[in-house]
């Protein structure tokens, strides 16, 4: 009499009938390196930077003291730390406001009107820019913005100098010339960033059902109203989506502040002072702690107003 | 137990009296092949970046030690990578040096192993960035002052003579206001700076060292340098930026070094440069071992390379720097000649006060120490 069984041929037999019988361990053993990628090295560095913010500098050695205290916390409210944090706040939030603006007519055409070869050119002139060296383009725009350089020229030559004069006699964003002033970091931000805010829209646009809008039209709405009141929610998560990518990049960003702009410091450079030059490990912690809590609350705002439903 | 605990005890006793001694080679021994080396960029050079300026493939080829390099690019760089572990030598700059001593990263260099140790630059040989209680913890490299460096046709014949014209507000002699045309070292080090144009000028103040400053003199210098503040418009802290904006930006006088006023000379920019009245800050760099060196005796042939053949030369034309050894601006061992030592500033030594690491105790008590010099020139940059 023959048993229904097959016999085994093998320890390869006899490991897929354990991961037959208990399809558990086979889920653990694929998921354990990921897990202890994730666990280990992302969340583990940042429990550790996490650590050091609670630790303080000892006033008169410049050591760090390795004992629990809030000090160095308060220490961010310090007007001079305080400014930094305001700074970066208010550069990224206009950074995100102005590539919202400039990307959504964009995004628009490129999703509903762009066909065919079109479409290939639209992506590629969003996506070229970001294929060149990112250190390439913020010199190259260092040397756009100069005193001296090609902005200036064509204002002057345009008998529009005086406007550029204007702009950077504003106070708080102007300077001495576009390179070196607030408005000049706010352009290099926004032309680096704008891709991360146009693609994401294109997406959620391309997704909005051409059927309702011909239902708004049907209903007699007109096209402002359609705009308003179908296209604009229908494409906000994709708006928020991107508005994340602006907004974080811009507040995390060290290099641009350094090449252009006034020399005022941004978070990112003040971390990367701290912890270097400074040897003040603790304080240049709680610093890199100040984004990872903006960006939880910009988050939860974003899950609520459905920025990940289409996930 | 209790004799378990005595004997560790001495036996850790003995290794902490044994250490410093076995510290120091005796004897230069067989080559071990190879070393490494941590260096400023540009400070290593075997002909690859221009094959005129190569103080390496002759050394590997007499020696038969390969050498390696890994640039660094800040002084704290530096720091950690000699920390890590794994290299022979670094060239540390003073702002560096004292911090690889106080943490034992280093070791004592036997100067009686080095022949050219004798042709060194006088001034250099006790300095006390690298030399701790009469120890030699290296031998140095090259040094170079800050110099101020200024447009010639903005102050056409009337060449800047005091550091006043990127502290104060002032009309220069091309009739228009220094305001938005001048710029400023971006690093904290820069306060050192203000202080000795305070040594001049404030005498009350009482300021010695600009290194060493105690709460009152401090003060004084922010806020010198939040005058300064609304004269610069951006702060340098990048060689090749700065170049960019005497050309592009309309600045006309900063701090700099002779490496950027020699490289726009070159290029036909209207520029020179002068150590004014108040005298000028300056970096001097030095040769250091590693206290766990794997190649020391490959690290000891390299130092005297460092000090006997055409680098001292050739590197001080490269980087616009000067010779830790004197000889090297007449003897024709490089391209280096007398007048290029003059132009780099090697007779101005006595003008200039090397940078070293504020700490909080010095001559006069207490000082501020460098981590608030951060945090507080960071403030002055936001504008506070």
């Amino acid at each position: 009499m023959k048993s229904a069984l097959l016999p085994e041929r093998g320890p390869g037999d006899r490991l897929t009938a354990i991961f037959w019988r208990r399809p558990r361990v086979l889920l653990l053993l694929l998921i354990t390196p990921p897990l202890l990628w994730l666990g280990v090295v992302y969340i583990g560095s940042l429990a550790a930077l996490l650590l050091q913010s609670f630790y303080s500098i000892d006033e008169f050695s410049g050591l760090v003291v390795r004992e629990f205290t809030l000090k160095t916390y308060v220490e961010l409210f310090r007007p001079a730390n305080f400014d930094i944090i305001r700074r970066t706040l208010v550069m990224s939030a206009s950074v995100t406001l102005a590539s919202a603006v400039l990307a959504f007519p964009i995004a628009y055409y490129a999703a509903r009107y762009a066909t065919g070869r079109w479409k290939a050119v639209f992506y590629l002139g969003i996506m070229l820019p970001l294929w060149s060296s990112y250190l390439v383009k913020v010199y190259a725009w260092k040397l756009i913005l100069a005193k001296e350089g090609i902005v200036t020229w064509v204002a002057d030559g345009l008998g529009l100098g005086f406007l550029l004069d204007a702009a950077l006699a504003l106070p708080g964003v102007g300077g001495n010339s576009l390179s070196t002033s607030f408005l000049g970091t706010f352009l290099v931000f926004v032309y680096v960033w704008l891709p991360y805010m146009i693609l994401p829209m294109q997406a959620a646009l391309e997704r909005v059902p051409k059927s309702m809008l011909e239902a708004s039209a049907d209903l007699g709405a007109s096209s402002a109203q359609t705009f308003r009141t179908v296209i604009l929610p229908l494409a906000m998560p994709g708006v928020i989506a991107g508005s994340i990518f602006t907004f974080s990049l811009t507040m995390g960003d060290y290099i641009i502040p350094q090449i252009v702009g006034t020399s005022a410091r941004f978070i990112g450079l003040a971390v990367y002072q701290l912890q270097g030059t400074a040897g003040n490990l603790p304080l240049a912690a709680a610093f890199a702690v100040v984004p990872i809590i903006i960006m939880l609350i910009y988050l939860s705002l974003a899950k609520r107003a459905g920025a990940f439903d289409a996930l | 137990m209790r004799t378990l605990e005595l004997m560790g005890t001495s036996a850790l006793a003995l290794l902490m009296a044994i250490a410093p001694a076995a510290a120091q080679i005796t004897a230069i021994g067989a080559s071990e092949g190879q070393v490494n080396i941590v260096a400023w960029a540009g400070y290593i050079e075997r002909g690859e970046t221009d094959a005129a300026f190569d103080w390496v493939t002759g050394f590997e080829a007499a020696s038969g030690c390969k050498v390696n390099v890994k640039t660094a690019n800040t002084s704290d760089e530096m720091v950690a990578l000699m920390n890590e572990g794994g290299f022979d030598l670094v060239t540390a700059s003073g702002d560096a040096s004292l911090r690889l001593i106080a943490g034992h990263r280093v070791q004592p260099i036997n100067v009686d192993l080095i022949p050219s140790w004798s042709t060194v630059d006088e001034r250099l040989k006790n300095a006390p960035w690298y030399v701790v209680d009469g120890v030699h913890y290296g031998v140095p490299y090259m040094w170079g002052p800050n110099v101020l460096m200024y447009n010639t046709e903005a102050f056409k014949g009337a060449p800047p003579t005091s550091w006043n014209v990127v502290f104060e507000e002032m009309t220069l002699p091309d009739g228009k206001s220094n305001k938005g045309r001048v710029q400023a070292y971006d690093g904290p080090i820069h306060i050192a700076d203000a202080a000795q144009y305070l040594m001049a000028h404030s005498p009350e103040l009482g300021i010695t060292s600009p290194y060493e400053l105690n709460e009152a003199q401090y003060a004084a210098a922010l806020n010198l340098l939040r005058v300064q503040r609304t004269l610069v418009g951006r702060y340098w802290h990048d060689a090749f930026i700065q170049m960019d904006d005497f050309k592009n930006e309309g600045v006309v006088a900063s701090g700099s070094w002779p490496f950027q006023v020699n490289l726009l000379q070159s290029e036909g920019v209207p520029v020179a440069s002068v150590i004014p009245a108040e005298g000028a800050t300056g970096w001097a760099d030095t040769t250091m071992l590693h206290a766990d060196a794997a190649n020391p005796n490959c690290a000891y042939k390299w130092i005297e390379h460092s000090l006997a053949s055409n680098l001292q030369s050739d590197l001080a034309v490269w980087f616009g720097a000067n010779p830790s050894v004197p000889a090297a601006c007449t003897d024709g061992r490089g391209m280096l000649d007398a007048a290029g030592c003059t132009a780099n500033g090697m007779d101005d030594f006595d003008k200039i006060r090397f940078w070293t690491t504020p700490v909080s105790t010095c001559a006069q008590g207490e000082c501020v120490p460098y981590y608030r010099w951060v945090s507080d020139y960071i403030g002055v940059i936001g504008g506070r």
